[in-house]
């Protein structure tokens, strides 16, 4: 039974843009790591599935496809080893759900890109009903230094479970937006604050909430963002960002880094979130299908000065009966950022229910500060 | 070499049951029947693929089986997972199932139009059902609800996009037992609609079975619109020679006149065996059908009250309720009531009784 690799290029999470920084700048760090892990998944047709609003990045990823094979480095008979392979860039119709792994596999196919229901797991039956492994195109380069230094000197970099790098696309409102690379033993702090890093926050305003990984995850204020709610520093690790689970943490999610400062509005975040889910829900299971779209209505109304106190408590009894009861993860990717806004910034909801012409003029309600203020910012 | 089968012993709400490896734990629940049979929209046994869309036969895995007895994280649909050996699943125990359910039901009525008044759907429809035994009293819903552009899809077939729940059932349906699949699902999300690509009519020897198929009042019989009311019609058995199907109906009757013709559906709303478009919507003389007797309708619904087949005439339990006390007669409604009238045989009137029967009789 032939079994395949693919590799997840759908990168379509508000919010993220790192697997495009990859794909443009270091094509050729893809394709070798796509060649050594097909080679030992033993699959001889490797797709990458690409995000179609990524128009230019396939004419790349082509071109270094074919440059490899010039060099014998992809093809039949690779470099003498009796293993043939070929890459094949495939361009995806511009919908977010394509990049759930079996929704992926789907549209992979020529069909329409529904998730399939699990089990079977797509390691069992993916791609035309064989084994098929679903990679993003981070995990797939970082192939090549794995094998270049060894695993365990690879895994030294780091803290505790999280080891080696991550790549975090930072953006919002900080002076140095883009995408770094961080070994994972740096606090959000020094993320947000070091010239190294973010740089600070333009303007000298202050810091009022972020979505540390991808528009999905929820969001935390910053005081519970700079510190966890032991009060120990908050780290840039998968278990710090986590700690406390989603009561008082978040997730390291697909590294999305998005800042807020204190002239944004919760409320108005949130809808847009709301707005963007109910928009690429796939329709076919009934909680995401109706309460997307029943979530982006009553936000709405909040936003726009119409809404009542019962809506905050509606919102949060239809997030609820999202979560956990959909096919894919999009149920609960719409529902946690609703959640963690009404679970974090309730007074905010509240303002703008209780201020409509308030909230219509200004652009951002009731703001939640770091506090006390960080050293470096203040000495900006 | 006669390999014993290894049967998988599951329990279901505390009810042991023992089923074959790879049933899933909805059919597993109705092997044992009774209430804590999960309900289900989307799925359809006869239908290879379908369920796991509609979630509302969401139940709690809480130990996943003999071997690995943690419970599964999230709720899981149990048309689609199979059983392990040892599993416990929780359905009506489960209050987190149930308040699951619930918000299942309101999302899949959010946008329905509840139309039932005037959809041929009502009595038979497993929305309604499903609404009248998880739903809530009413809607939180305040805002427009989504409407469709109408579409034509042929003579036989009427398509009310407003009140699908996209179960993909007629999909499916299309897929397996036609040559030819004509319709589908067009567009995403909240804007997904059956549809026919570039407006076609569905025409196809197989394809009335959508009708049966669709749980709710999305596809009805185009040769039934509008004509009766399915409580008020006598379901009866009846089967044909056809060269194309099994010939096995049920015609749908009042007096002698045939008003529609179905498949033979079981109790969960599932039909025995798919028929042909010559006998459902061609067939409507009497004389075509050797009819076998009146069919019995286990469904709990409206649709089985009309009729008196297997009607068990309640045990005489009063006495024993009243401690050996004979019951005595404390007023009499009749002579009471100015509406009803006990010298009005109601048994003798045909078909439901009318305020004429009423007036007519005065004289």
């Amino acid at each position: 039974m032939p079994r395949y690799l693919v590799c997840n290029a759908d990168e379509t999470e508000p919010g993220t843009f790192k697997d495009r920084y990859l794909m443009e700048f270091l094509p050729h760090l893809l394709i070798e790591g796509l060649l050594i892990a097909s080679y030992a998944l033993g699959s001889h047709s490797t797709y990458i599935y690409i995000r179609g609003e990524y128009a230019w990045i396939p004419d790349i990823l082509e071109e270094a496809i074919a440059e490899a094979k010039q060099n014998g480095w992809l093809g039949k008979n690779i470099q003498g080893t009796g293993f043939d392979l070929e890459i094949y860039v495939q361009r995806g119709g511009g919908a977010y759900i394509c990049g759930e792994e079996t929704a992926l596999i789907e549209s992979l196919e020529g069909k329409r890109g529904n998730p399939r229901i699990k089990p079977p797991f797509p390691a069992v039956k993916g791609l035309w009903q064989c084994p098929t492994v679903v990679n993003n195109v981070e995990t797939l380069a970082a192939v090549v230094p794995i094998i270049n230094i060894g695993g365990e000197e690879y895994a030294k970099i780091g803290i505790g479970k999280s080891t080696g790098t991550k790549l975090i696309s930072a953006c919002g409102n900080i002076k140095k937006p883009g995408v770094y690379e961080i070994d994972m033993t740096i606090s959000v702090e020094e993320f947000i604050y070091s010239d190294e890093y973010c740089g600070g926050i333009p303007k000298g305003r202050r810091l009022k909430a972020c979505i540390p990984g991808g528009s999905s995850v929820p969001i935390l204020p910053a005081n519970l963002l700079l510190k966890t709610a032991k009060g120990e520093a908050r780290m840039m690790t998968y278990e710090s960002l986590n700690d406390g689970g989603f009561a008082t943490g978040s997730m390291m999610g697909s590294g999305g880094f998005v800042v807020l400062d204190e002239d944004q509005c919760v409320v108005r975040n949130t809808y847009t979130l709301a707005r963007f889910y109910h928009h690429e829900s796939c329709g076919q299971c009934s909680p995401c299908r109706e309460g997307t779209g029943w979530m982006k209505r009553v936000l709405h109304n909040i936003e726009y000065g119409k809404g009542k106190m019962s809506d905050i408590d509606l919102l949060w009894d239809i997030q609820r009966k999202i979560e956990g009861n959909t096919i894919c993860p999009l149920g609960d990717a719409a529902a946690w950022p609703v959640a963690a806004a009404i679970r974090h910034f309730r007074d905010e909801f509240e303002w703008h229910v209780k201020n409509p012409n308030a909230a219509q003029q200004r652009n951002f309600g009731i703001a939640h500060y770091a506090d006390p203020l960080p050293v470096a910012a203040a000495a900006v | 070499m006669a390999e014993e089968k290894k049967l998988f012993k599951v329990k279901i709400d505390n009810i042991s049951v023992e089923v074959e490896p790879g049933t899933t734990i909805l059919n597993a629940a109705r092997q044992i029947g009774g209430d804590i049979v999960p309900p289900a929209m989307c799925y359809y046994s006869k239908l290879e693929g379908s369920g796991g869309k509609c979630r509302t036969c969401l139940v709690k895995v809480t130990k996943g089986s003999e071997a690995d007895p943690r419970p599964m994280p999230k709720l899981v649909a149990s048309c689609r997972t199979t059983v392990m050996d040892g599993m416990e699943v929780a359905n009506i125990t489960s209050p987190e199932v149930q308040d699951a359910r619930k918000g299942v039901v309101e999302f899949l009525l959010l946008n329905h139009p509840l139309d039932c008044p005037i959809c041929d759907q009502a009595g038979e429809c497993h929305l309604q059902d499903l609404g009248y035994e998880h739903g809530a009293d009413g809607t939180r819903y305040e805002f427009k609800r989504r409407t469709f552009d109408q579409i034509d899809i042929g003579d036989n077939i009427k398509l009310h996009m407003t009140r699908c729940i996209l179960c993909y059932r007629c999909v499916y349906t299309a897929d397996q037992l036609t040559n030819r699949r004509e319709h589908g699902i067009l567009g995403r999300g909240e804007h997904s609609e059956i549809s026919t690509y570039i407006h076609k009519a569905l025409d196809n020897e197989f394809i009335g079975n959508v009708i049966d198929v669709c749980p709710v009042g999305a596809l009805t019989d185009r040769t039934f619109r509008f004509k009766n009311r399915v409580w008020f019609l006598k379901p009866v058995d009846a089967h044909r020679n056809c060269d194309k199907c099994c010939g096995k109906t049920v015609l749908w009757m009042r007096g002698d006149e045939i008003f529609r013709v179905t498949a033979r559906k079981d109790k969960y709303g599932e039909v025995e065996d798919f028929i042909c478009d010559t006998c459902r919507f061609d067939t409507k003389e009497t004389s075509a059908w050797t009819i076998e007797g009146p069919r019995k309708i286990d469904r709990h619904s409206v649709i089985s009250q009309g009729h008196y087949v297997g009607t068990v005439k309640p045990k005489d339990t009063i006495v024993e309720v009243m401690d050996g006390r004979q019951p005595r007669l404390l007023m009499d409604i009749h002579s009471i009531s100015q509406v009803n009238r006990p010298e009005i045989d109601l048994s003798k009137i045909d078909g439901p009784a009318h305020s004429d029967d009423f007036n007519n009789a005065k004289s």
